[in-house]
C-alpha cells in the first residue's frame, strides 16, 4: 500500500463552527481577481450566452462522429440538393451528401483552422510586442516600422499572395492568416507593456535586482495578458471569416474535406436550384464569429482593474 | 513615413521569391514542365544572380513604372493592372459610399437615441453586419435582389464612360456586400465618438443657450465626432481593397481580385508581387491622405 492509497482520514469539517456571523462581511473585502472577473462577466448575459453557444460547438465538433445523423463523405446520387427533410434535417447537397452531417463535421475544421492561426500569431506577436514594449531604444523602432508595413499591406490580398507563393491547402492558409495577425498582438503586447513598466512593483522587482528575463515573464507578462485575452477572441472571429473567405476562393480546404466556408463556396453555384444549401453553412459561419465577437467584448468589459469611482 | 513604409514593403514583397518552397524556378514552372521551360523562368526571373542584384533590378524598374510581365501570358503586370484598376476602384468607391449611408443615419440615431429600440435595432445589426463572411452575404443579397425580385443584375460589370446608369446598378449589390463591414464598424465609431461628444460641456451649454436640438448634434456634435470616425474608414480602405477580391470573384467582376486569384492558381509570381506591391501603395497613399484631412477636421493638430 503506497502512500496515495491510503484513505484519506476526513475530519468533520463542522468541528468549531459558531455560526455564519461574519461570513458576508469577509467575502465582501476577500476578492482575488479571478473571482472579480467572474463576477464581473457573470453579469453580462450576452457574453455568457455566447460562452455556453461556444462551448457547445466545441463538444459538437469533438464529438462529430458521434453527433452526426449520417456519413459526411457517403453520396447518394438519386438524392441531390434535396431541401430540409425528416431523413437529412437540413438537406442534401450537389452529390447527395447529408449538409447536417456536413456542417457537424465542417466545424471542426473551422474552429480548429481558425484556433491554429491565432495560436500562431500569439507565437509570432506576443515575444517581439514584449521586446519592443519593455526595452525600447532601436529594437522597439525596428519592430514598430515593420509592424506598421505588415499593417499597411490589404490583409485578405497579402494572405493570399502568401497561400500563392506556398500553394493552396488550408495549413498554408491558416499560417498566412497567422501571419497577418501577428502584427495586431505585437502593437497590443507593446501598448500594454508600456504601461505595466511604469507600475511601481516592476520598479521595485528591478531595483532588489531581479534579472530581467525573470521580471519579464513574472511581473510585466502575466499583468500585460488582459488585452490579449480580449485579442485572442475576437482574433478567433476574425480568423474564422478569414479562413471561410480563403477556403471560399479555393486556397484554403481540399476537397472531399469542408468547412463552413468552402461549402458556402461549392453551394454557391447551385444558388439557384438549391439556396438553403448556401444559406446554412453561412448561418453557422454568422453565429460563431458573432458568438466570439460577443464573448470577447464581454471579456474587455470583465478584465481590468476595477475603475474606482472618487479615487484619484 | 510613407516612404519607409514602402520601401520595407517593396522589401516584403520582393521576399515572396524566397519563400516559394524548393527551387522557385522548378516550383513556379509546375509539375510537367521541361528543363527549357525552367531555364527559361530562370532567365526571366533573373534567379541566377545575387539576391540584392536581383532586389535592385526589380525595385527601380517599379518605381519606374514597370512591374515586370506575366510568366503565363508573357503580359506586362502594370498593363494588366492599369486595365482593371478602374472596376477595382469604382467598387471601392461605391462600397464607401454605400457605407457611409448606412452608418451615418445608423450612427447618428442611436448616439442620439440611447437605449431605444432604435439604438438597439442598430447595435444589434452592427454586430451582425461584423461577423456576416461578406460571400455569404452577397450570395444571399444576389439570391434576394437578382434571382427571386429581378431587380438589379448578379454579375458583370459596364464601365463608367458607357454608361454611368448601368455602372452604378450593376456595382450595387457587390457595393451593399462589400460595404457592409465598414458600414458596421464606422456605425460603432460614430455611436461612441458621438456618444462621448455630446456629454461635453460645451454641447450642454449650446442646449442651455437654447439651440435647435438639431442644430446642437449636427454642427457642434457631429464636426468634432468626425475625426476617429473618418480614422476608422481610413482603416477599412485596406479591408475593402482586400476584401474586393472575394466580391469581385463573387459577382464576377474583372478587377484586380480576379487578376490576383489567378496569378495565385497560376503561381505566376511576378503578378502576384505586382498586384500586392501596387495595393499597398495606394493604401500607403490613402492613408496619408487621412492623415492630411486631421488638419482641415481639427485645427488643433495643424498647429502641432
Amino acid at each position: 500500500m503506497t502512500e496515495l492509497d491510503r484513505p484519506i482520514a476526513r475530519e468533520d469539517p463542522w468541528i468549531g463552527f459558531t455560526g455564519w456571523e461574519g461570513a458576508s462581511a469577509v467575502s465582501d473585502t476577500v476578492e482575488t481577481p479571478f473571482r472579480r472577473f467572474r463576477r464581473r462577466f457573470l453579469r453580462q448575459r450576452p457574453a455568457v450566452v455566447a460562452l455556453v453557444f461556444l462551448v457547445g460547438l466545441v463538444l459538437v465538433a469533438v464529438f462529430a462522429p458521434v453527433v452526426a445523423p449520417h456519413d459526411p463523405l457517403v453520396q447518394d446520387l438519386r438524392n441531390t440538393l434535396q431541401g430540409p427533410s425528416s431523413e437529412h434535417w437540413l438537406g442534401t447537397d450537389e452529390l447527395g451528401r447529408d449538409v447536417l452531417s456536413r456542417m457537424i463535421f465542417g466545424s471542426r475544421v473551422s474552429l480548429l483552422a481558425a484556433a491554429q492561426a491565432v495560436v500562431l500569431a500569439l507565437a509570432l506577436g506576443v515575444l517581439p510586442g514584449l521586446v519592443a514594449g519593455y526595452f525600447g531604444g532601436l529594437v522597439d523602432t525596428a519592430i514598430s516600422r515593420l509592424t506598421d508595413t505588415l499593417m499597411s499591406f490589404p490583409p485578405l490580398l497579402l494572405a493570399i499572395a502568401i497561400v500563392g507563393v506556398f500553394g493552396p491547402n488550408l495549413r498554408n492558409a491558416m499560417i498566412a492568416v497567422g501571419i497577418i495577425f501577428a502584427p495586431r498582438f505585437i502593437r497590443l503586447t507593446r501598448a500594454s507593456v508600456l504601461a505595466v513598466k511604469e507600475e511601481t512593483f516592476v520598479e521595485a522587482s528591478r531595483s532588489i535586482g531581479t534579472p530581467t528575463m525573470r521580471v519579464l515573464r513574472t511581473r510585466i507578462l502575466p499583468n500585460a495578458l488582459s488585452p490579449l485575452v480580449v485579442q485572442t477572441s475576437l482574433s478567433l472571429g476574425f480568423a474564422m471569416l478569414a479562413e471561410a473567405g480563403l477556403s471560399f476562393l479555393g486556397l484554403g480546404v481540399q476537397p472531399p474535406d469542408a468547412s463552413w466556408g468552402a461549402m458556402v463556396g461549392r453551394a454557391y453555384r447551385f444558388l439557384n436550384q438549391s439556396p438553403t444549401l448556401v444559406i446554412f453553412p453561412g448561418v453557422a459561419i454568422v453565429l460563431a464569429v458573432l458568438a466570439f465577437n460577443v464573448l470577447g467584448d464581454g471579456l474587455r468589459d470583465s478584465v481590468g482593474r476595477e475603475i474606482r469611482r472618487g479615487a484619484s | 513615413m510613407t516612404v519607409p513604409i514602402l520601401v520595407l514593403a517593396s522589401f516584403l514583397v520582393f521576399g515572396l521569391v524566397l519563400l516559394v518552397p524548393g527551387d522557385p524556378a522548378i516550383t513556379l514552372a509546375g509539375d510537367n514542365a521541361t528543363e527549357e521551360q525552367i531555364q527559361v523562368i530562370r532567365d526571366r526571373l533573373g534567379l541566377d544572380d545575387p539576391i540584392h542584384v536581383q532586389y535592385g533590378r526589380w525595385a527601380s524598374a517599379a518605381v519606374q513604372g514597370d512591374l515586370g510581365d506575366s510568366l503565363f501570358s508573357g503580359r506586362s503586370v502594370t498593363k494588366s493592372i492599369g486595365e482593371r484598376l478602374p472596376v477595382t476602384v469604382s467598387l471601392a468607391a461605391v462600397s464607401v459610399l454605400i457605407a457611409l449611408m448606412i452608418a451615418i443615419p445608423a450612427g447618428l440615431l442611436s448616439a442620439t437615441r440611447r437605449g431605444t429600440w432604435l439604438d438597439t435595432t442598430a447595435t444589434v445589426g452592427a454586430s451582425l453586419g461584423l461577423a456576416m463572411p461578406s460571400f455569404w452575404l452577397g450570395a444571399v443579397l444576389a439570391l434576394i435582389f437578382a434571382l427571386s425580385l429581378g431587380w438589379l443584375p448578379a454579375t458583370g460589370y459596364v464601365p463608367l464612360t458607357e454608361n454611368p446608369f448601368e455602372w452604378f446598378r450593376h456595382l450595387v449589390l457587390p457595393g451593399l456586400t462589400l460595404g457592409t463591414s465598414a458600414a458596421a464598424e464606422t456605425t460603432r465609431q460614430l455611436r461612441a465618438s458621438l456618444g462621448d461628444v455630446l456629454q461635453q460641456d460645451y454641447v450642454r451649454t449650446a442646449r442651455a443657450v437654447g439651440l435647435r436640438s438639431r442644430v446642437v448634434v449636427l454642427k457642434h456634435g457631429m464636426k468634432n465626432a468626425a475625426m476617429p470616425v473618418v480614422t476608422v474608414l481610413g482603416f477599412q480602405v485596406a479591408f475593402l481593397l482586400g476584401g474586393s477580391v472575394i466580391v469581385e470573384q463573387l459577382f464576377a467582376l474583372p478587377g484586380l481580385g480576379g487578376l490576383a486569384i489567378r496569378a495565385v492558381l497560376d503561381r505566376d509570381l511576378p503578378v502576384i508581387q505586382g498586384v500586392v506591391l501596387f495595393t499597398t501603395a495606394l493604401v500607403v497613399s490613402i492613408n496619408l491622405l487621412v492623415d492630411l484631412m486631421y488638419g482641415w477636421l481639427n485645427p488643433k493638430v495643424r498647429a502641432a
